[in-house]
């Protein structure tokens, strides 16, 4: 009979586990968890971060998103942007560019072809800036907010958690997940961070202070 | 196999001769000729002394960072002991959720199953995420002779690549190019390449954009490592900063990810800690700018062929080494390469494996072994330390690194039969363990004096091999007259004795009576 | 209290002087001093380079030497001799040694103590009565700061000398490149790290670099003698054991 690699491999583990057993591990997990900040905090907080990593941060209110989500993607000159499928149709209604609705039948590279994007956001960690995105209707596809160059990303405040404790514990494992903290960059040459490589070059963040 | 004998085997080494785990030079050969390189030593010095204050910021300004770095080591020490069923378990879930797990003893059927899998796709190249296991066995050297071209698109990995060079750090594989050298590169290697490219870091960045943008938007297989792989939910997860890793996770219809079995974590939870851990320790920032975690496929978003393939390759012989198995609980921070005086130094390259700096000393001997032929080079990589500490120190999971050096030197010297320098250390041990012995030892050193060693100076410049390496640039003091078991046992010794204590007891009655007063 | 003096090897045999000092100043602060004559080396330089067999009788006679109850501390001018026993023996203890040396090793390991160590934890002392009137810089040596974590006590101690101009080594923490037989099998890279610590030591414009531990100044005097440089080396005992009534002369010659 053949043995197979996945035998052998396992078979050499539980051996190297008898040849040298080691005591369990009893794991100590004094680090912060559950900790919770006033709203204000958490905005200063996150605002801080996302500057640092030279996103921009557009805070406002609910009743403005529309209105603001305009007005960065103008600023910017985007005349085309993407949005996923389930996107709340109120956020586009004062931008005067086209609108491309995402479905699985768009092929990715022709998301290239969009001046930029527009999603909504699961769960944020003020600590660290860090959006996490998890493929929802209101987020779509990893490929949608990838692509184009542009990427505002509306955050509600009330998704916003102080640390990666409070954070990873609102993620859905299995979602596919993307955290981003900040436009793309890359400290490869010299070790000095330059921003914009291949995600996006430009990250506006819309926190929405009152959802 | 060797369940049903009833006595465990000690595991394997990744097989001699393949791969990417040992160099053609002993370290101390290799490090001499990097030294001469003052352009090395410059550019080496200035990024690892960048980012090591870069490190410390971030790490100081967590209260619970030595909470996080005890959780994080407890966490991999559970892991190791638990790898059988936590390697099932990940399997398991992958396989749920659409994947497909493929196990390699090493790294030779690790290149045979990707190549099989990229062959199956009917695509002649592939696009690579910056992966250390996939470095480790050589697979891009693989692929090619099988006609298959990989294409590296983290933007140091492609600099290295374009430059027919190899890879010496960790995170920055380029760490010893600067930018003159990177802008020369990108004009002699990159086909329709602005030929008024300056050697600006961000044109240099927006030079490597275009090239690659083809690259994604129409390869069909990609190629990545794993930071981690959850056995709990069968999640696996790529960290990065360009956005070259989202690419080539997200955009071709086939993702191939290789992952040597020591980087399954437990539990999906572990992430808070490990998220925390990992990009502060590595690029000194309180999260790098890109993390993707994806679990088998997902309809309607991304590849929808995954393969995962779980590599061996040494790790089961380092896991049978009560002490040596330690080094598998790295994460591949590079905090340690950054700290390191001697890597800062030496460079990369002088290692001889795609794991240098501290933890690559302790891990690349485990992973090939350090016996496998005669004068192996990697036998020199314990030696390759200082044992200053500062890498345990840094280590985001705690290894202590010094220690394991240690160890392997002992495994060394304990395989290495009879040399010189065992003779030498016995009979050093033979002298010192004898009091009667040491001490005429001592005086024949004192009575070199008499016959002239040292000079008048009282200096010796110049000392026999292997001792010459010393010498070359340090002075050595000649023997003093007199030993200090000699001075305490004089009338001289004893008399200075009394007197400090003498004095010492005058100073405290009179401090005592100023205290009264 | 009655203490056990280890002289080490490379103290007893090349740098007496600076064991000499340790006597001295732990004589005025009140306290026996006792040289069990048997004591030889404490094995570091074998375990280091990979031995740890050999060692065996070394780290058996430290223990029987020291082992004595009515010894209550053992110290050493060497934070690497104080690591090497406090960490080192008893690995060589339980892999090659007997029931007898794990316990004899477990003993003098708790009593065991790196001079400045002891003089602040212990005896709870930092102005030791020194007088030292130079320019010093100190260099913390890696054993000291990173195994035995004694952090800032020998600044402490330092900064209570009367009459001394004491001044920061920028890159104090980063190690001068001795490493024991390190030096010798990686002479290129060692020198490399020899150059730096000198470059920083010429920055300060000290009279002398102090440091706990022989070896350590062994390597870097070794280097600035060569470089005809205009700073010495010294241990930091020989500075706290200047007085007034007995100071460290300073010759221009020695320099």
């Amino acid at each position: 009979m053949r043995t197979t690699a996945r035998d052998t491999v396992l078979g050499r583990i539980r051996d190297a586990l008898a040849l040298a057993p080691v005591p369990a591990a009893e794991i100590p997990r004094a680090y912060r968890t559950g900790r919770t900040l006033p709203d204000g905090e958490r905005l200063a907080l996150l605002t801080d971060r996302l500057l640092d990593y030279k996103a921009e941060v557009h805070p406002c209110t609910a009743d403005r998103t529309a209105e603001v989500i305009a007005a960065v993607l103008e600023e910017r000159g985007a005349r085309s942007v993407g949005v996923p499928p389930g996107l709340d149709e109120e956020w586009l209604t004062a931008y005067t560019g086209r609108v491309q609705r995402d479905c699985a039948d768009i092929p990715p590279p022709s998301l290239g072809d969009l001046d930029g994007v527009v999603t909504a956001s699961a769960v944020t960690c003020a600590e660290t800036g860090t959006i996490f995105l998890d493929g929802s209707p209101d987020q779509g596809r990893r490929a949608l907010s990838l692509v184009p160059d542009l990427h505002v990303c509306v955050v509600d405040l009330s998704s916003v958690e102080p640390g990666v404790p409070e954070a990873v514990a609102r993620l859905v494992p299995e979602r596919p997940t993307t955290l981003i903290s900040g436009p793309s960059a890359t400290s490869d040459i010299e070790l000095e961070r330059v921003e914009g490589v291949h995600g996006p070059r430009t990250l506006a963040v819309v926190i929405r202070t009152d959802v | 196999m060797s369940t049903f004998l009833g006595m465990p085997a000690t595991p394997p080494r990744a097989p001699y001769g393949t791969g990417n785990l040992r160099g053609e030079r002993k370290f101390p050969r290799a490090a001499h000729d990097e030294l001469l390189n003052e352009q090395l030593r410059r550019n080496l010095g200035r990024a690892t002394g960048t980012i090591r204050a870069k490190r410390i910021g971030v790490t100081g300004e967590l209260p619970d960072w030595e909470q996080l770095r005890d959780a994080g080591s407890a966490i991999k020490t559970d892991t190791m002991n638990r790898l059988p069923e936590l390697l099932e378990q990940l399997e398991a879930k992958v396989t749920e959720r659409g994947g497909t797990v493929h196990w390699a003893r090493d790294g030779v059927e690790a290149n045979a199953i990707v190549t099989r899998l990229v062959k199956a796709t009917g695509s002649s190249d592939v696009i690579k995420v910056k992966s250390m296991a996939t470095q480790e066995i050589g697979l891009n050297e693989h692929l090619e002779a099988e006609g298959i071209t990989p294409y590296e698109t983290d933007l140091a990995e492609l600099i290295v690549q374009l430059a027919d060079d190899k890879p010496s750090h960790i995170l920055v594989p380029a760490i010893h190019r600067n930018r003159d050298e990177i802008r020369q590169i990108f004009l002699d290697e990159i086909p329709g390449v602005d030929p008024d490219l300056d050697n600006v870091p961000a044109h240099l960045a927006a030079a490597a954009r275009t090239y690659l943008r083809q690259k994604f938007m129409t390869a069909r297989v990609a190629v990545s490592g794993a930071n981690f792989g959850i056995a709990e939910t069968g999640t696996l997860s790529v960290v990065e900063s360009e956005g070259n890793g989202r690419m080539c996770l997200t955009l071709p219809d086939t993702l191939i990810t290789v992952m040597g079995i020591e980087k399954v974590l437990p539990r999906y939870q572990d992430l808070e800690v490990f998220l925390q851990l990992l990009p502060r320790s590595s690029t000194g920032e309180r999260m790098n700018p890109y993390t993707s975690m994806w679990t088998g496929v997902t309809p309607g978003d991304g590849p929808q062929e995954f393969h995962l393939v779980l590599l061996d390759n040494g790790r089961t012989a380092a896991l049978a080494d009560r002490i040596g198995r330690e080094a598998l609980n790295c994460i591949r921070c590079s905090a340690c390469l950054n700290v390191c005086p001697v890597y800062e130094r030496a460079g990369g390259h002088a290692y001889g494996s795609t794991y240098p700096g501290p933890i690559g000393a302790v891990l690349t001997p485990q992973l090939a072994g350090m016996h496998a032929a005669k004068d192996d080079p990697n036998s020199s990589l314990p030696y390759a330390s200082s044992l200053c500490g500062a890498c345990f120190d840094a280590c985001p999971v705690k290894i202590d690194i010094p220690s394991l050096l240690v160890e392997l030197r002992h495994q060394h010297t304990e395989q290495a039969g009879t040399t010189a320098e065992k003779l030498a250390m016995k009979a050093a041990a033979g002298v010192m363990k004898s009091p009667r012995i040491y001490t005429a030892a001592q005086k024949a050193a004192s009575l070199s004096r008499s016959v002239g060693v040292g000079g008048r100076d009282r200096v010796i410049s110049r000392l026999p091999a292997p001792f010459d390496g010393w010498s070359d640039s340090r002075d050595t003091p000649a023997p003093p007259k007199q030993s200090f078991r000699a001075w305490l046992a004089s009338a001289e010794g004893a008399a200075t004795l009394r007197e400090a204590s003498a004095e010492g007891a005058a100073r405290r009655a009179a401090d005592d009576h100023q205290e009264e007063q | 209290m009655r203490i056990g003096l280890f002289a080490t090897c490379l103290g007893d045999t090349l740098f007496p002087e600076a064991v000499k000092s340790t006597a001295v100043l732990l004589a005025r602060l009140g306290h026996e001093v006792v040289f069990p004559p048997g004591q030889t080396c404490c094995g570091q330089m074998h375990v280091n380079t990979g031995y740890q067999r050999e060692p065996v009788p070394l780290v058996r006679n430290f223990a029987e030497q020291f082992g004595d109850a009515s010894i209550d501390a053992v110290v050493m001018p060497s934070g690497s001799c104080a690591g090497s026993v406090r960490h080192q023996h008893e690995i060589v203890a339980e892999r090659y040694g007997d029931a007898a040396l794990r316990s004899g090793v477990a003993t003098v390991k708790a009593k065991t103590y790196e001079l400045s160590e002891f003089l602040v934890d212990v005896l709870d002392a930092t102005d030791v009565g020194a007088y030292f009137p130079h320019r010093v810089t100190y260099h913390p040596t890696c054993h000291s700061l990173r195994m035995l974590r004694v952090g800032d006590k020998p600044l402490r101690l330092l900064r209570a000398v009367e009459g001394i101009d004491l001044v920061e080594l920028p890159e104090a923490d980063s190690c001068c490149g001795f490493g024991g037989t390190f030096a010798v099998k990686n002479a290129d890279t060692s020198t490399a790290m020899l150059q730096d610590k000198m470059r920083n030591i010429s920055a300060t414009r000290a009279d002398v670099c102090s440091a706990g531990d022989s070896s350590c100044l062994m390597h870097i005097g070794g280097g600035l003698s060569r470089i005809k440089s205009g700073t010495r080396t010294l241990h930091l005992a020989q500075i706290l054991g200047s007085t007034r009534t007995a100071p460290y002369a300073l010759t221009e010659a020695a320099r």
